[in-house]
């Protein structure tokens, strides 16, 4: 997978979050997306955006445009330093949640996308990686 | 006595503001004693699982002060998403727009005298 | 022989090289060429050779991969894509490449004396040419392709005919067989279709489609639910005994989604609805 451009946000207050969704967007835009393609992606993001700001404390998102074998997608990347997910299958589950959410986050993130990357542990932050890539 | 209230999200809302208009309403509800509320949304490019159950919230609310929510204006590329994000909006009604929303909601309320459907108080 | 020395050979003989060429290709073609076909055709020839000659200045014919053969290789891409798209048999297209060897090989006969070394040669030359042959063949599929799958979108556009069957009442009658793919397009645009015609009530007639597998049914329940989202009704109509069974057996919940055996059926429902009704009255012949 080739990395045609990327941008970063820190994630610290609610503004942020909106902050990623309108770059999110313009990344979709610039890609082509469907409307439906453009809302799902968007919407993914914010669900992880929210899940850095409420879970980790905050940290950082990646925007990405990737290529790979002619198709071209949108990557996103969210990383915290927080406390990390002890169970991610309890996590991904609908329903589940351990601060204020519908619990819809995670695995409503990972419905929205056509591929998900996750990666923690206690006490060593959280790393969810999504991309969505354009209909052919 | 029995107004409708009239929603329109205009904006992409952060969280807070998204909790602020939850309060905002629900204070309005009760002094216009209004027996509607419509939230228009159309301008809404997309309704995550926090703007969604604030919504619900909303809607829950409102009926807990005697009062019936009827969302409106839902863009499909937005009701697509949410029903993939799994997203159930239960006890939510909606309508294509403001003026089947206002027929929603007269519908709802017949028979309940105390209902004057007619006027209606934009809010901000 | 280095391959410049071969790279000289072809200068020195280009133009013959070139004519013994087109005249086994105009043979090969078979079928009667325009006068601008065969201008076009006389006009990849000779940049094909040029290109071939310059390549064998700097590249071994075996490494294909070899910078020297860029050129060479974005020519042949080009030249399969236009011939797909002008109605080129497979063979007519690869033939370009092959037709070649004989000319080129009897170029050869003539100047290397020594049969070992000849035979050399022409497997040398013969695996090249063959490369490039087989990499016209993978740009011509990889076209038509390309041109299948505009088509298929083309199709797809065509074969959702949503319907304004009466005030506030939509219906898509869906034919032939459901992918998920093409359920998603009809799907979207029939939710589309509600807000641009303030549709209360939308039809699905499935009298149509021979089969419906899960994700089918999935995508019929999602295109509910979100048109219930946006303040709107679905009815499924067309649900003939052979699908009913399937959708059990496959444990897909409908419960929640009005279902009617009949486009008939569902049309009724939604007068009645949206306040309509459909009566027998007194014509004005009785």
């Amino acid at each position: 997978m080739q990395v045609q451009s990327s941008q970063s946000i820190s994630v610290r207050t609610s503004e942020d979050v909106v902050a990623v969704r309108q770059l999110v967007r313009k990344g979709s835009l610039l890609l082509g997306f469907t409307i439906v393609d453009q809302t799902k992606i968007v919407t993914a993001s914010s669900e992880l955006a929210r899940n850095l700001l409420i879970y980790g404390g905050g940290g950082v998102a990646i925007v990405e445009i990737v290529q790979n074998g002619g198709r071209s997608g949108l990557r996103l990347t969210f990383e915290d330093q927080g406390p990390g997910i002890p169970d991610i299958e309890l996590a991904l589950r609908d329903g589940y949640s351990s601060g204020t959410g519908m619990g819809l986050g995670l695995g409503g993130a990972k419905r929205l996308s056509h591929d998900f990357e996750i990666d923690s542990a206690p006490g060593k932050g959280t790393r969810v990686s999504i991309v969505r890539w354009k209909a052919l | 006595m029995g107004e409708f209230l009239l929603v329109t999200i205009q904006v992409d809302m952060h969280d807070r503001l998204a909790m602020s208009l939850q309060d905002d309403l629900t204070a309005q509800i009760v002094r216009h004693t209004a027996r509607g509320v419509l939230i228009d949304i159309s301008a809404l490019e997309m309704v995550d699982s926090f703007i969604g159950r604030m919504l619900s919230n909303i809607a829950n609310m409102a009926r807990l002060l005697d009062a019936e929510t009827v969302v409106v204006g839902m863009r499909p590329s937005v009701a697509i998403t949410l029903v993939e994000l799994g997203m159930p909006m239960r006890g939510i009604r909606t309508a294509l727009d403001v003026e089947k929303g206002m027929t929603a909601l007269k519908i709802a309320l017949q028979g309940d005298p105390s209902t004057d459907a007619g006027s209606v108080v934009p809010i901000d | 022989m280095p391959t410049s020395q071969l790279a000289r050979l072809l200068q020195n003989s280009f133009d013959q090289l070139l004519a013994e060429w087109k005249s086994s290709q105009f043979a090969t073609v078979g079928r009667r060429l325009s006068a601008s076909d065969e201008n076009t055709l006389s006009a990849n020839s000779r940049e094909f050779l040029t290109l071939f000659r310059q390549g064998l200045e700097t590249a071994e014919v075996q490494d294909q991969q070899a910078p020297g053969w860029a050129p060479i290789r974005e020519f042949l891409v080009a030249l399969s894509a236009s011939r797909a798209k002008e109605g080129y048999t497979p063979s007519e297209t690869a033939s370009f490449v092959f037709s070649l060897k004989e000319p080129l090989f009897k170029l050869l006969s003539g100047e290397i004396k020594d049969p070992v070394e000849l035979n050399r040669e022409i497997w040398n030359l013969s695996r090249g040419l063959d490369r490039f042959g087989l990499l016209t063949m993978e740009a011509y599929q990889k076209s038509r392709e390309e041109i299948i799958a505009r088509q298929q979108r083309e199709m797809l556009e065509l074969s959702t005919p949503v319907v304004r069957i009466w005030d506030n009442i939509l219906a898509v009658p869906l034919i032939g067989t459901l992918d998920s793919n093409r359920t998603q397009v009809i799907m979207e645009s029939l939710l589309e279709a509600i807000v641009s015609t303030r549709s209360d009530i939308a039809i699905i007639d499935i009298t149509g489609v021979p089969t419906v597998d899960t994700l089918v049914a999935q995508h019929l329940l999602k295109t509910v639910a979100a048109a219930r989202l946006m303040g709107a009704d679905c009815i499924i109509s067309g649900v003939r005994p052979q699908i009913a069974q399937t959708i059990i057996h496959l444990g897909v919940d409908l419960s929640a989604v009005t279902t009617k055996a009949t486009l008939a059926g569902a049309l009724q429902v939604a007068l009645q609805r949206t306040g309509a009704a459909i009566v027998k009255g007194h014509g004005a012949g009785r």
